[in-house]
């Protein structure tokens, strides 16, 4: 099947969609956008999160064709031209990055997080954190990242 | 494979008639991981999520119908004090990410033991909406799970909202997990007292083959609340409620836990849950008066 969809605000058009494939494999493969990790494909990871239509999800979860004529922005689509979100500068800046591969899915989550509560106390972030598997950092540089964004 | 996509009720349901194998499809989070690890290959999907008709709430007469299609993040911003059993179940579920996409009607669907809001909806006397192109009708909560992953719909039949009583008292959930967040319930309990019939629900999750209610401890508890002269609940009444609630449970061991831990846990839970309930109750009763 055809799924047409807005991807980081531009339209994009995938054909011979195969009609149980999942948003992360169209993103991927075929819109040629790997920053949305394939870590575990069952929700487990959240390396894969992305907005759709605003809401962050685990775009493995998500059929392509749930997809068709909704916006979906992912990591890629959070800089601002070469000037990175400050969310991601804060990632960078904390050391919250080691192997990169959990960095897509918690950058979005931290973003989503951000957005609708700009001061974030400790247990907010945990919780909202509490979908995304890092198996390098520890957790607490990433913590320090998102406590350093909100400021 | 197919790909539906009904645009309204309607379609959906007429899809579903002429198509009783496809598998419906709402927030995705148990059906996708099925399609992802190759464990289902249906012949169609019946994606529901363009279905208005399944996304919104209503109150009426004091019951709240609540769409299939309501995710579990706006369960708990919506509906947190209608329904406070149903919210703190919701909040249980998962990651954030999971609850922004599943559904009360994706738990229904899939009708796991484990699933976190068949106890909440089994003790507060639930009902739920299906339809079909030959009508609509009412299950209640009791009659609907049926076996293990087993269910009450026919073929043809889709889930389209589920029917709760607004709370008038206090309600509680609780869950045993291995950590805090992401994890399938060990075990899970829910009570709701019920003042206007003087009686309470109970219900157990993930401890049997099916989500059931502990009919004996309901018994129980109706005989001994002390609902006219209320005061705190004695030690004796929550250990044998405690007790009641464990015996209803048939539980096996696995790799979350063994069957005798589930039962352990399980009056624990119930003991605690009643404590908070009637204790809550007390509280409002007082600043009433
Ligand atoms: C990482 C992860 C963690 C999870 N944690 C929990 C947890 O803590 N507690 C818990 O209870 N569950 C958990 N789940 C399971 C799942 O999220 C829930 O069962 C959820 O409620 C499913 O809702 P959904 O809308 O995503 O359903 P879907 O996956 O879309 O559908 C589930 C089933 O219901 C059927 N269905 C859906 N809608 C309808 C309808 N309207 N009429 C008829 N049939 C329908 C589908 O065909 C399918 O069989 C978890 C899942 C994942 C991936
Ligand atoms: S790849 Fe989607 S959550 Fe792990
Ligand atoms: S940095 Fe390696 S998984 Fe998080």
């Amino acid at each position: 099947m055809r799924v047409n969809v807005t991807v980081n605000g531009e339209a994009r058009q995938a054909d011979d969609v195969w009609e149980g494939e999942s948003l992360l494999y169209l993103l991927r493969e075929r819109l040629g956008l790997p920053g949305s990790k394939n870590a575990c494909e069952q929700g487990e990871c959240g390396s894969c999160t992305v907005y759709l239509d605003g809401t962050p999800v685990c775009a493995c979860l998500v059929a392509a064709g749930q997809a068709e004529g909704r916006e979906v922005r992912t990591v890629e689509g959070l800089a601002d031209g070469d000037r990175l979100d400050p969310v991601q500068q804060s990632f960078v800046d904390a050391g919250a990055v080691q192997c990169g591969f959990c960095t897509p899915g918690l950058v979005v989550a931290a973003h989503d997080l951000l957005n609708r509560v700009p001061n974030p106390s400790d247990e907010e972030i945990r919780e909202a954190l509490a979908g995304n598997l890092c198996r390098c950092t520890g957790y607490e540089k990433i913590l320090d990242a998102v406590r350093a964004a909100a400021k | 494979m197919e790909f539906l996509r009904p645009a309204n009720l309607a379609e959906a349901l007429a899809a579903k008639a002429e198509r009783p194998d496809a598998v419906p499809l709402a927030g995705g989070t148990d059906v996708m991981v099925e399609l992802n690890f190759d464990h289902r290959r249906p012949e169609a999907l019946l994606d529901l999520t363009r279905v208005a008709e399944l996304a919104g709430w209503t109150v009426e007469d004091g019951v709240v119908r609540l769409g299939a299609g309501v995710s579990y993040t706006r369960l708990i911003t919506e509906l947190g004090e209608k329904l406070p059993a149903l919210a703190m179940a919701s909040r249980t579920v998962g990651s954030p990410q999971i609850r922004n996409r599943g559904t009360v009607g994706g738990n229904l669907g899939a009708a796991s033991p484990a699933g976190d809001t068949h106890p909440v909806l089994l003790a507060t006397g639930a009902r739920v909406e299906v339809a079909s192109t030959r009508g609509t009708r009412m299950i209640d909560a009791d009659d609907f799970y049926v076996g293990v992953k087993k269910h009450s719909l026919a073929p043809d039949e889709l889930i389209v909202a589920v029917h709760l009583p607004v709370a008038s008292a206090p309600q509680q959930f609780a869950k045993v997990g291995t950590r805090n967040a992401m994890v399938i319930a060990v075990c899970s309990f829910a009570v709701a007292l019920d003042p206007e019939h003087r009686c309470a629900g109970a219900a157990i999750g993930s401890a049997a083959p099916t989500p059931r209610r502990a009919a004996e401890a309901e018994e129980f508890l109706a005989a001994e609340l002390p609902w006219d002269a209320p005061a705190p609940l004695r030690d004796s009444v929550k250990r044998r409620f405690g007790e009641l609630v464990a015996s209803a449970a048939a539980p096996i061991d696995d790799v979350r836990g063994t069957a005798e831990y589930r039962k352990h846990a399980l009056a624990v839970l119930a003991r605690r849950t009643l404590g908070w309930a009637w204790q809550d109750y007390l509280g409002s009763e007082r600043t009433c008066a």
